[in-house]
């Protein structure tokens, strides 16, 4: 097994198909041609630059270049998370909210991954390090921002109910439970039904990105599997924080729901 | 004696208000319609954030938890949410509730809440608030749209209760014949910052 290098040329024969489909989608007046050229060269030069990045990582292997990177990553997953709020908590709090149950979850899933689970010396080492925590933080923030969109929604078109039990003397922490509950679920599905369907319907992207480099297919699955694993509790534990948080803070002290804490 | 004493209380909308309204007596709040009546009984059950002061027998809501206050201070909404299934997993607490009372049989906790009349839903609202054995009541037109035969029925029940209880109620209610029959007082609210006493002819 070897590694089959791609040469600028081969990248050009793939980009040609990409244009061809932007000449088609002007043809059939899709309105879309630009923008997929604009989304191929941004992949283009944002990829450069990762792999740019990366390669200097990997060169020089050092805790406080990992730190910042990692903070770097997970600030703009924490900013995604409330970008994809209909309902976004006012004042920074869903920023803060995300970012704290990312941090919690995919930190601790990962640095247990790499000492105890991968044991690479030192434990931050950039190849591992890196590509873990983005994937960890790619689906970790998918599950919290799907969490919390089911949550704040559900509170507000529910908002009769869950001041009805108020009234008859329930508790804040009672009175949302099951909205709670469900906000949670909604969090976890997507990784519990990537779990069920992996190497059925589809074949992760990681474990093809392996294969075609060339490692043997079953050491790919058992990277794959780890992942998977990982990434769902990374993601469960993420969402289910990130939730607990966010219906607490749509509550004062006094258990008044508090509609007005979200953008409307 | 559960007495609730109100001083100051304001929000961004309403107020500033201070009265009394004493165990077992009924005050019946009138005024037109958007002026706030609602507000201040959600300030009253402490859901809307407020300032001043509210007290049961001297005792401040702050010095208890929320939802202590607000079983204590049972709060009527014009219109009744139903969050579960059935009737029966709404009740909160099963005193003897008084179903028979207002025209139902004990089956109606198995019933689902989708077959519920708007009447028998404002019904068994006021039966669901009862059994929570609250000290003060605040009822929000609690007969609004009901025949003549339920708004009798629940004007003698909550007057059992309230007697039976020495509860005090604040009762909106926009019917003057229906003041003039449960009002110990008549109060009205004019606007969002006043409230005045009228003459009741009983």
């Amino acid at each position: 097994m070897q590694l089959i290098e791609l040469s600028a040329f081969d990248l050009a024969v793939a980009a040609c198909l990409v244009v061809l489909l932007s000449l088609l989608s002007l043809k059939l007046q899709l309105g879309v041609s630009k923008q997929l050229l604009v989304a191929a060269v941004r992949t283009t030069v944002q990829l450069m630059l990762i792999g740019l990045i990366l390669k200097t990582l990997f060169e020089n292997v050092n805790l406080i270049y990992m730190g910042i990177i990692a903070t770097v990553m997970i600030l703009l997953a924490g900013r995604e998370v409330m970008a994809r709020q209909t309902h976004r908590y006012k004042g920074g709090w869903g920023f803060a909210m995300g970012t704290v149950s990312m941090f919690v979850s995919t930190f601790v899933v990962t640095l247990l991954a790499l000492t105890l689970v991968i044991k690479t010396d030192p434990w931050y080492t950039p190849q591992y390090a890196i590509p873990l925590l983005g994937m960890m933080l790619g689906n970790t923030m998918t599950g919290i921002a799907l969490g919390l969109e089911r949550l704040t929604q559900a509170a507000r078109e529910q908002k009769h109910n869950i001041e009805a039990q108020l009234m008859l003397s329930r508790t804040a922490a009672e009175s949302i439970s099951a909205i709670r509950r469900q906000a949670m679920r909604y969090g976890m599905i997507p990784i519990i039904n990537a779990m069920a369907a992996a190497g059925i319907v589809s074949l992760p992207g990681m474990m093809t990105g392996q294969i075609l480099a060339g490692s043997p297919p079953l050491e790919a699955v058992k990277y794959q599997i780890l992942i998977m694993f990982l990434i769902s509790a990374g993601t469960g534990f993420g969402t289910v924080s990130a939730v607990m948080l966010g219906s607490r803070r749509l509550f004062d002290k006094r258990d008044r729901l508090r509609l007005d804490r979200l953008v409307e | 004696m559960p007495s609730l004493k109100i001083e100051n209380i304001h929000t961004d909308h309403i107020g500033s208000f201070s009265f009394e309204i004493k165990a077992g007596e009924c005050v019946c709040l009138s005024g037109p319609s958007g002026v706030g009546k609602s507000l201040l009984l959600r300030a009253l059950a402490d859901l809307d954030p407020h300032q001043g002061q509210m007290m049961i027998d001297a005792q401040s809501s702050e010095t208890m938890p929320a939802s202590v206050w607000r079983k204590r201070v049972g709060l009527l909404p014009a219109q009744s949410a139903w969050w579960a299934d059935k009737v029966a997993d709404h009740f909160i607490s099963a005193n003897n509730i008084a179903y028979k009372q207002l025209g139902f049989s004990l089956e109606v906790e198995n019933w689902s809440v989708d077959r519920l009349s708007s009447g028998e839903k404002q019904r068994l609202a006021i039966l669901r608030l009862l059994s929570n054995q609250p000290e003060i009541l605040l009822l929000d037109e609690p007969t609004a749209n009901l025949d003549p035969e339920s708004i009798s029925k629940v004007e003698d029940l909550v007057k059992d209760y309230q007697q039976q209880h020495q509860a005090a109620v604040l009762w909106v209610s926009h019917d003057a014949k229906q003041v003039d029959r449960i009002a110990d007082k008549h109060w009205q609210m004019s606007d969002a910052k006043n409230i005045q006493e009228l003459p009741v002819c009983s």
